[in-house]
């Protein structure tokens, strides 16, 4: 028996589903260098149409065209192609690990590279960075060894914490890079109330976080373009929109009929709509966004759109919920071949340079590894002592975290039973050895 | 020395832990311009300034956010959550990110934020103005929480949470911010000036966390309690003419097993006293924890005495309220058992 009746509601869905043919019409892509540059420290009014609009930079000729095209080195172009590259061979390698089940857990962020890698060399190495859990890009490019990621990725007894978190929530405090949380956006306001705290400092440092469109319908996005706003707090937030969270179309965050980034306006921030695949569209907002906030003009909103070619992670398997060939089809190409294209226009590059650097980066994270599980692995080797986990839960061992530290000793066969026994179990003992 | 109410203490703390370290800013709904609801932090923003002393959105999810990147930041942040009722939409940041992240960066970074909070009944404040929450955190790891019950006690032990490296949720009875209230509505009330414990120095002293206090030195049962109820449970015991040793924990976590320990091998009897509701309340955790210490040395079950498992009802605050009746019904059962 049927239990179907006519419904009003609206539920989103995504434009295609496994066997279906990719549509991506309803992205709305203006034309390459349409979008114009208002000056950094511009009232909200003059950035608005910005929030629908795309900068976009890169033109298909691989040419670097339009008001937003940025000043960069062809140097420092090698060099973000690099660090993309060495992303995207960690990534490869990553995955591979947990295939052979190296490691428990991992997340790529295969198709994003530009995101994190253009935005880490527009900051400062003093800005602060509060990452979500696929910005690895970020840390490659401030320049954390590879073995020390590893190592995280291993829980060895060299990660950085301390066998604690899920691979990939790396952390690197003199990199200023804050530990990522698993749970969604929580980061975002928390990098806000940093660049408060700068503001207070009268420091023009800034901070940056990233999300997902997905993690944009938490109330912690609110809370973020709501203080960003209120306190003009020197940050660069943004939405990293790669249209899917896990098998959930961006639609169910909202993103139809309006972009994410119009939700800044909405706060009294400027939104920019950037085209995430565009190295130097990546580049050139952020540094525009960084520049107003050194500034005092307050926070940006950045909308990143690109494409999750990636599964959500190792746990995860897309071709349930969208056409296997979907990332083929993605309008806004790759971000590695786009900037690999226009250094080669440049004349500043070539195939047989970029297959070389290729396999210069494979062989640097083979390296990494290798050295990496010298320190052990989740199962081999070396590993930190268990009694570590009662470690920094407070700054001083508090009495009960004391006691159970000593449980587990005993539960381990570390210490000779007497000096481990519980309060009662002495006291037992005490009077039954009274006459 | 000086007379100070429960407020004025906490202001006093406030003032001289910004006056010694620039790096303290107060933040929160009402507490700049205004002084807060309940005046804790009046007369601060004049005095240090409207960069240390803010205003915040009503959005306490947003407050313990910022506060938390302000801490990261190199701040000493001190959030007023203007009643524990309210705390609820910062709990996910209180969770999982303020009581974690010294843990999840293997100490890396370190968030020292106090939040503060004016907790439980009494006020005619209904079911939405008068939680005692403190359970909720204190099963949180990471987090100290500390309820003082009088104006010494909560001036060194806002300084200390404020100075401490660890977070700390700080819940404040509002019902004692005027003055001890011993559980009857009908009696006029009292002020702190005439209590010993209203006697406050001007300057920095800190009262330790962990570290319970023996209100009350007494042989015949161990009574077990913080908050409005330390001055309940005296004068329950007082009307029955039971010598009782009071212990007001001050702090929940670190819990001073040692001393609640030490107590009841003496006396052999123990009531277990707290506003907040009675099921999977803080007192379970006491009670099995003097179990697990002092059980040879029990003449009588422990007894808890809590609020009722309801919200707190408007009407019948005197009847939810664990009152002087509740209590000395409770000492009578465990002086009469065995």
């Amino acid at each position: 028996m049927s239990t179907a009746r006519r419904s009003r509601l609206h539920v989103p869905r995504p434009p295609a589903r496994p066997g279906d043919t990719p549509d991506f019409s309803y992205l709305r892509i203006p034309p390459v260098g349409s979008a114009e540059r208002p000056p950094h420290d511009a009232p909200l009014a003059d950035t608005e149409r910005l929030a629908g609009g795309m900068v976009r930079v890169l033109d298909d000729k691989h040419r670097a065209v339009g008001p937003w095209t940025p000043q960069i080195a062809p140097a420092d172009l090698q060099l973000g192609l690099r660090h993309m590259v060495l992303t995207h061979q960690f990534d490869e390698r990553g995955m591979r690990a947990q295939r052979q089940g190296r490691i428990t857990f991992y997340m790529k962020s295969t198709g994003e590279e530009a995101v994190s890698v253009a935005q880490a060399m527009a900051l400062r190495p003093t800005d602060m960075m509060f990452p979500g859990y696929r910005n690895q890009g970020l840390f490659i490019t401030r320049g954390l060894s590879l073995v020390d990621m590893t190592c995280q990725l291993l829980s060895n007894s060299r990660d950085m914490c301390k066998g604690r978190q899920l691979p990939v929530m790396y952390h690197w405090r003199e990199g200023k890079l804050f530990s990522i949380s698993g749970n969604l956006a929580t980061q975002f306001p928390q990098a806000v109330g940093w660049a408060m705290a700068a503001a207070i400092k009268n420091e023009d440092h800034v901070a940056a976080s990233w999300l997902g469109d997905g993690s944009t319908a938490e109330g912690d996005f609110h809370y973020a373009l709501l203080f960003a706003n209120v306190y003009r707090a020197p940050v660069i937030l943004n939405v990293v929109n790669n249209q899917w969270a896990i098998s959930t179309f961006q639609a169910f965050a909202g993103g139809e009929p309006r972009s994410f980034a119009s939700r800044g306006p909405g706060y009294g921030i400027p939104g920019i709509r950037v085209d995430g695949n565009d190295f130097l569209a990546v580049y050139a907002v952020t540094q525009w966004a960084a520049e107003r906030a050194r500034a005092g003009a307050g926070a940006t909103l950045i909308e990143h759109v690109t494409y999750r070619v990636s599964p959500h992670s190792t746990s995860d398997d897309p071709s349930r919920y969208r056409p296997k060939n979907e990332a083929e089809r993605w309008p806004l190409g790759d971000p590695i071949e786009r900037l690999k294209s226009h250094l080669i226009a440049l004349g500043e590059w070539s195939e047989e340079r970029h297959a070389a650097l290729v396999k210069e980066c494979d062989e640097e994270v083979a390296n990494a590894w290798r050295e990496a599980v010298k320190h052990g692995t989740l199962t081999d080797g070396p590993r930190l002592d268990p009694e570590t986990m009662f470690d920094d839960v407070f700054k001083d061992v508090t009495p009960n975290l004391a006691r159970q530290r000593q449980q587990l000793a005993l539960e381990l066969g570390k210490h000779p039973a007497e000096e481990t026994k519980s309060a009662l179990q002495r006291e037992i003992d005490m009077e039954r050895a009274e006459p | 020395m000086t007379q100070m109410n429960m407020i004025q203490a906490l202001n006093s703390a406030m003032d001289v832990t910004m006056e010694r370290d620039s790096n303290v800013v107060l933040m929160g709904e009402d507490v700049g311009y205004f002084g807060g609801v309940f005046r804790a932090t009046e007369g601060l923003q004049r005095k240090y300034g409207e960069h240390r002393v803010f205003d915040s959105p009503i959005a306490e999810g947003g407050i313990v956010a910022t506060a938390i990147g302000m801490a990261v930041n190199g701040l000493r942040p001190v959030a007023e959550v203007q009643f524990a009722d309210y705390i609820y939409p910062a709990y996910d940041q209180i969770v999982s990110e303020l009581a974690r992240i010294r843990y999840r960066s293997g100490g890396d970074f370190a968030t020292p934020v106090t939040i503060r909070t004016p907790c439980g009944g009494g006020i005619r404040g209904g079911q939405t103005h008068s939680q005692s929450p403190e359970a909720l955190f204190a099963h949180i790891c990471g987090l100290k929480v500390v309820m003082p019950s009088n104006p010494y006690d909560a001036k060194g032990l806002l300084i200390a949470s404020i100075e401490d490296e660890d977070p700390v949720v700080f819940f404040e009875p509002k019902r004692l911010y005027n003055g001890p209230f011993d559980g009857d509505p009908n009696k006029p009330a009292v002020g702190w000036s005439s209590h010993p414990k209203g006697d406050v120095p001007a300057g920095h002293y800190k009262v330790p966390l962990g570290v319970a206090e023996i209100v009350r030195p007494g042989k015949q049962l161990t009574i077990v309690t913080y908050g409005t109820m330390v001055y309940v449970s005296l004068a329950a015991a007082a009307s029955l003419g039971i010598d009782a040793e009071v212990i007001d924990l001050r702090s929940i976590v670190p819990l001073d097993l040692e001393t609640i320990a030490a107590s009841v091998k003496k006396t052999g009897r123990c009531v277990i006293a707290h506003e907040a509701t009675r099921f999977a309340g803080f007192g379970a955790e006491i009670s099995a924890s003097i179990q697990e210490e002092c059980f040879w040395h029990l003449e009588a079950p422990i007894q808890r005495v809590a609020g009722w498992d309801t919200p707190y009802p408007h009407a019948f605050e005197w009847e939810y309220f664990p009152g002087q009746a509740r209590i000395a019904a409770a000492i009578k059962a465990t002086m009469e058992a065995s």
